[in-house]
């Protein structure tokens, strides 16, 4: 985007922008987002967190990388701190809106029925269901996929990906699109990297510094509770230095955005 | 597969400017970067089902390509980089900014009027 107006012409787009266009035709020019309302529901949502001091955190991973697993342990450690909430993406079932609510979280699944990722309208039509006042933290657990999710904001405030040791290390390079846009990398099942020698968490952090992104790494293990400090350290930051900005930043025109937004996008 | 819903929320742009100027569709121009997650085969695919039924439905998709460039955060140059490998052309460091390839642009819509044929 270009920083002096907020366009989205920057140097390496320009040439594209302007065109002649044959007779007897109009041209009308754009050069819009194609998920702008998309987009503006994503800024509602956002609206809606920081009006109740509430840290909105996306997770994404592939299937089966540990990311119901990574939230058991996470309510289990924070129980007496922090006050969590859970919206859970999955195509189908509720299985793991069930795990989570066994820990005593509520959660929110989200059932796509066939869409292979989250959007905004489909988050904002569950945070209906939950509870924001006194909420320190809710989970956006998204439909496991490493390609589709990435091109959606839900008006999260970080993004979370997965990485587990039964995987390739080179996934960052595979996926760059997710991976370029995490804020933190957790290299999850690692109980399981003894066993699993072709894993190099070097290799893998090199894969994601190729990317020019320089989130941080940690190695854990949600079902075997080990090596959950790093993250916990890191979600208590992230809720330090969201909570900093919502609280200096100016009341927000939500209310007018809540009746001028557009309604749903099929997705 | 989420090319289809990407191509409703473009349906729903351009039919939007279509009813605005009471006319028909003959192209969308758009932009799909490397970086934008999107897969422009996909996208045509999806397009061609998707325009069915709409004002777009004669219209022609064209996407337009774009070059993955970063600058430098280190050095300053400015180079063209791949999608999987951003880092800086002239000094090798990743510490780097994206200056084009994740975009996902709605560019121009052609419209042509059913009765009077406009002039440019």
């Amino acid at each position: 985007m270009c920083e002096t107006c907020g366009c989205n012409v920057t140097p390496g787009n320009a040439e594209l922008a302007w065109r002649p266009v044959p007779h007897g035709t109009t041209a009308v020019d754009v050069l819009g987002r194609l998920l702008a309302a998309n987009d503006r529901t994503a800024r509602h949502n956002r609206e809606h967190f920081d009006e109740h001091g509430v840290l909105a955190v996306n997770l994404m991973s592939a299937p089966g990388s540990g990311k119901t697993a990574l939230l058991e342990a996470t309510a289990d450690a924070l129980r007496q701190e922090l006050r969590i909430a859970v919206l859970v993406g999955d195509l189908e079932t509720e299985n793991d809106a069930r795990r989570i609510r066994a820990r005593g979280v509520p959660a929110v699944q989200i059932t796509t029925g066939g869409a292979c990722h989250l959007d905004a309208h489909m988050v904002h039509d569950a945070l209906h269901e939950i509870a924001l006042d006194g909420l320190d933290v809710l989970f956006i657990e998204n439909v496991g996929n490493l390609v589709c999710p990435a091109s959606f904001d839900l008006g999260q405030h970080r993004n979370v990906a997965l990485l587990s040791f039964t995987e390739g290390d080179d996934k960052p390079a595979k996926y760059p699109v997710l991976f370029r846009k995490a804020d933190l990398v957790l290299l999850t099942k690692s109980d399981l990297a003894p066993h699993m020698e072709d894993f190099d968490p070097v290799r893998a952090t090199n894969c994601l510094r190729e990317l020019a992104n320089p989130a941080p790494l940690y190695a854990l293990s949600g079902t075997k509770r080990t090596g959950l400090q790093p993250w916990l350290d890191w979600l208590r930051a992230q809720l330090a230095s969201v909570r900093a900005v919502q609280t200096s930043a100016s009341p927000s025109s939500h209310e007018e955005s809540h009746h001028g937004q557009r309604e749903r996008m099929a997705g | 597969m989420h090319e289809m819903a990407i191509c409703q929320a473009l349906l729903e742009q351009v039919e939007g400017i279509a009813r605005q100027h009471s006319a028909t569709v003959s192209l969308v121009r758009i932009v799909v970067g490397p970086l934008s997650g999107v897969d422009p085969r996909l996208l045509e695919s999806a397009f061609a089902l998707a325009r069915a039924g709409t004002a777009a439905e004669d219209s022609e998709l064209v996407i337009e390509d774009v070059a993955v460039r970063v600058r430098c955060r280190s050095c300053g140059a400015e180079s063209t980089a791949s999608a999987k490998r951003l880092l800086c052309g002239t000094c090798g460091d990743w510490h780097t900014e994206l200056t084009s390839g994740d975009e996902l642009l709605l560019l121009q819509v052609e419209l042509s009027r059913e009765i009077d044929a406009v002039t440019v």
